[in-house]
């Protein structure tokens, strides 16, 4: 008896210990957390923690499992079947079976408002062929389909609390993730618990985890530095030589999977045709040809960014090795616009009021100067900005892409004759032809080719002037291990662990 | 008193119809179309046009008005598009937050601005006069969020005191609640306590220089009894006006010391509703501390009515 309650007691004196909080700090307070409806970075980052995808992504943007085991195109490429991992259950107890994967995947495609129909719009049908296998039919072959399943539209949620809080979901999510939702206080906090009955808890060492939004990055730094906070996400690159000066804190960085850039209306609206850039693509390669990408980096991000041209870095197996970034040329430049006949072509760039965004428009104004150009800057606010790109009522726009795994996420939405934030305006049939074939074909070489032949066309044709890939920085406490960098910027928090 | 109070009751009802007009109105002057600000960086079309249809941004102003204050009139403020949260349930979680933030700035500005005022009337041009000056003069242009993060900086990061931001509910710990309120509470107070100092000492020189206050240091009266009981007694009534109408202000929320010092209270939520074109909760909020604001003046115009006897004739 007596040994027994010692045994107990120890036990308990164990878990006490062990009882750990990890405390995120966020740049943003994140929008509404149900998969089907969310649309911000920023609570991608908390279903991280929160709910388990059918696939995930590795360090080296490899798709790798997490809640599938394994999958199998068919033959035509028309359908992919996906194995499921036994024995794993939602919060609410019910289990993850393909059921359950049939009826999410549908959720996403018909419920009102969802934001995930976009990334599902080929997939036609879904069938439960067993209780651990799942078959999704695609009206054509789809090579992103994989990709897609890593982020929201891979995210499972448990169908009987979904059935029954309907719309209101995302106030109370119920996941198979490593944690479960306690609450959330808009603008303050939100507070997951560890899920006991998760299928890979022996990677789960914290008890819960709360994340907190804070815009400020100083103050955010201040709430890492001070102690409150273990890790907090997107640094600003100003603040690194200080974290890397104190030997408490460690920084973590990876290139991101999106873009900076700066789109160019070629024919969105009639306001193109009174665009200098719209109208000559002399004008547009003499202002590529002003610009010195490196020292836009040092100077904006203080070095903490990859150069680009295309909508993926240069370090991704799909970067177009045939056109490779541009020199600056200031003579070549001034000789362009002397051939196309305006020495001193003159237009606005608009730019959202975030600090990079303003400081990109500064630097791209001085260097495009010394080639002849008059820019002139119109910050506004990012909600009025994204309309009047909307509307076309622009001629320049300073605009970046958070990114997705696969390179058609950054491409199609933008490039694509009827992509949504084509803002461009660009259509091009031979341009359209290879877009689609580098969606349908799933063969990486074919895939690779096409983006090749995509970016070439281009970087001729210059709908978006790719300027940079920002790195993703994080700073956390030196006691805190196990950290993976993916470069979609997401915080995984399996392996993570408090020294 | 009841015909006055019915009159006054009566007025409210235009005031606060004219008011919600107001908020509904300038709120379409706000550029950006709503729908494409929330619809995320992918703004599928099909998401655009559900949340047009949701929030009936086709339908006519008239139309989009009656929907919104038909709702109001039954009590349902609407629902949080962004986070999906009734505007209602918001307003009761960042209410005693506001509050507390908003009542203890107060105190330490009236504490501070006060005795500050006093002293320098009464010690004019005096060093104490000056100090007092300078004080005033740098609480008012001192901007908010820069002696915020220095505090931040002081008493968080180098000296570890004080949380550096964040807020903690007082009845899950009470003293977590002050510590992460002090800073900012000292931020907003140190403000107004200079607003506060700058009229205290004119109130006071005023009254100190009147007959009634010579008459009573002529009766031989304690000077402590002459400034603190006779003068400023006498010079306080404006004073109160201001610190209510301040108060008023501080309710409505603090938009910098919030961001800053990460308060979940009103000014953060407004602010970040407006940039995402949460409409709901905008108006919601806006109509909120309209009302209240209006309320306060009502029993402000009562409280006079019971003090005056002047008013009841």
């Amino acid at each position: 008896m007596k040994k027994s309650l010692l045994v107990l007691a120890v036990c308990a004196f164990a878990s006490a210990a062990t009882a750990q909080t990890l405390r995120i700090g966020l740049a943003e307070d994140p929008d509404v957390l149900d998969p089907t409806m969310a649309r911000t970075f920023v609570g991608r980052i908390v279903f991280a923690g929160l709910c388990d995808k059918l696939f995930d992504l590795d360090e080296k943007l490899n798709i790798v499992p997490q809640l599938a085991t394994s999958y199998k195109w068919s033959a035509d490429n028309k359908s992919l079947e996906i194995k499921l991992r036994q024995g794993v259950t939602f919060h609410d107890g019910e289990k993850m079976d393909a059921a359950a994967v049939k009826y999410n995947l549908e959720r996403h495609k018909n419920m009102k408002g969802s934001s995930r129909r976009g990334e599902l719009a080929v997939v036609s049908s879904v069938d439960a062929v067993d209780p651990q296998t799942v078959r999704i039919n695609l009206a054509a072959p789809f090579a992103p389909l994989l990709a897609v399943l890593t982020d929201r539209a891979g995210m499972m949620v448990s169908p009987k609390a979904a059935e029954a809080a309907g719309e209101k979901f995302g106030a109370n999510p119920v996941c198979s993730g490593p944690f479960k939702f306690v609450e959330r206080i808009a603008q303050d906090r939100m507070v997951l618990e560890r899920f006991p009955a998760y299928w890979d808890k022996g990677q789960i060492h914290f008890d819960r985890i709360v994340y907190q939004p804070i815009p400020d990055a100083t103050v955010r730094l201040a709430n890492l530095r001070s102690g409150q906070l273990d890790f907090i996400e997107r640094v600003a690159p100003s603040d690194i030589p200080q974290i890397r000066g104190d030997s408490r804190f460690k920084v973590a960085k990876i290139v991101e999977i999106g873009y900076q850039g700066i789109t160019i209306n070629l024919a969105k609206s009639d306001v193109s045709q009174k665009n200098p850039l719209g109208k000559d693509p002399r004008v547009r390669e003499a202002f590529e040809l002003s610009l010195d990408r490196d020292a836009i980096v040092k100077v904006v991000m203080e070095g903490e960014a990859q150069a680009g041209n295309q909508w993926v870095a240069p370090s991704n197996q799909y970067y177009g090795k045939s056109a490779r970034i541009p020199k600056r040329n200031v003579e070549r430049a001034k000789q362009l616009l002397k051939e196309a006949g305006v020495p001193n072509p003159s237009f606005t760039l608009m730019t959202p009021t975030s600090s990079d965004a303003q400081r990109i428009a500064q630097v791209v104004q001085s260097m495009a100067q010394e080639a002849g150009f008059d820019i002139k800057i119109h910050s506004t606010e990012f909600a009025t900005s994204l309309n009047l790109a909307d509307k076309g009522q622009f001629e320049a726009y300073v605009l970046a892409w958070s990114g997705r795994a696969d390179p058609d996420g950054n491409l199609h939405t933008m490039l694509a004759c009827k992509g949504p934030t084509n803002y461009a305006g660009y259509c091009k049939d031979d341009v359209e032809a290879l877009i689609n074939e580098s969606r349908t074909s799933l063969d990486p070489v074919r895939r690779a080719a096409a983006y090749d032949k995509i970016a070439q066309a281009v970087q001729k044709d210059r709908p978006i002037i790719y300027l940079y890939h920002r790195n993703w920085l994080w700073a956390h406490t030196n006691k805190l291990s196990g950290l993976r960098t993916v470069p979609d910027g997401m915080v995984r928090v399996q392996g993570l662990k408090m020294n | 008193m009841l015909k006055f109070l019915l009159q006054r009751l009566a007025t409210l009802v235009p005031t606060l119809f004219f008011v919600s007009v107001l908020i509904f109105g300038l709120q379409q002057l706000l550029p950006g179309d709503p729908a494409i600000a929330l619809a995320g960086e992918e703004r599928d079309p099909e998401t655009i046009r559900y949340l047009r249809a949701k929030f009936h941004l086709d339908e006519p102003l008239p139309v989009r008005y009656w929907h919104w204050a038909s709702g109001v009139l039954q009590g349902d403020l609407g629902e949080s598009v962004r986070i999906q949260k009734p505007v209602t349930d918001l307003i009761l979680e960042k209410l005693p937050v506001t509050i507390q933030l908003a009542t203890m700035a107060m105190l330490i500005a009236l504490v501070i601005g006060i005795t500050a005022g006093v002293i320098s009337a009464v010690k004019k041009d005096t060093w104490w006069d000056y100090g007092a000056n300078v004080f005033a003069l740098w609480g008012l242009s001192t901007p908010n969020f820069w002696l915020g993060i220095l505090l931040i900086l002081l008493f968080a990061v180098e000296l570890g005191w004080l949380p550096a931001s964040g807020y903690v509910s007082p009845f899950e710990d009470l003293k977590g609640n002050l510590a992460a309120m002090i800073m900012p509470a000292f931020v907003l107070g140190n403000a107004i306590a200079a607003v506060l100092m700058r009229h205290t000492r004119s109130a006071m020189l005023q009254v100190l220089s009147s007959d009634y206050v010579r008459t009573a240091r002529a009766k031989g009266l304690d000077e402590r009894v002459v400034i603190l009981k006779h003068a400023l007694r006498n010079a306080l009534i404006p004073i109160i006006t201001l610190g209510a109408l301040e108060f008023g202000t501080l309710l409505s929320g603090a938009v910098l010391t919030e961001q800053v010092f990460s308060i979940p209270g009103f000014g953060k939520l407004i602010v970040d509703a407006v940039f995402n074109r949460d409409y709901s909760v905008v108006q919601g909020v806006v109509l909120f501390t309209a009302t209240v604001y209006v309320t306060l003046n009502l029993l402000a115009d009562l409280a006079y009515f019971l003090v005056n006897p002047r008013l009841r004739v």
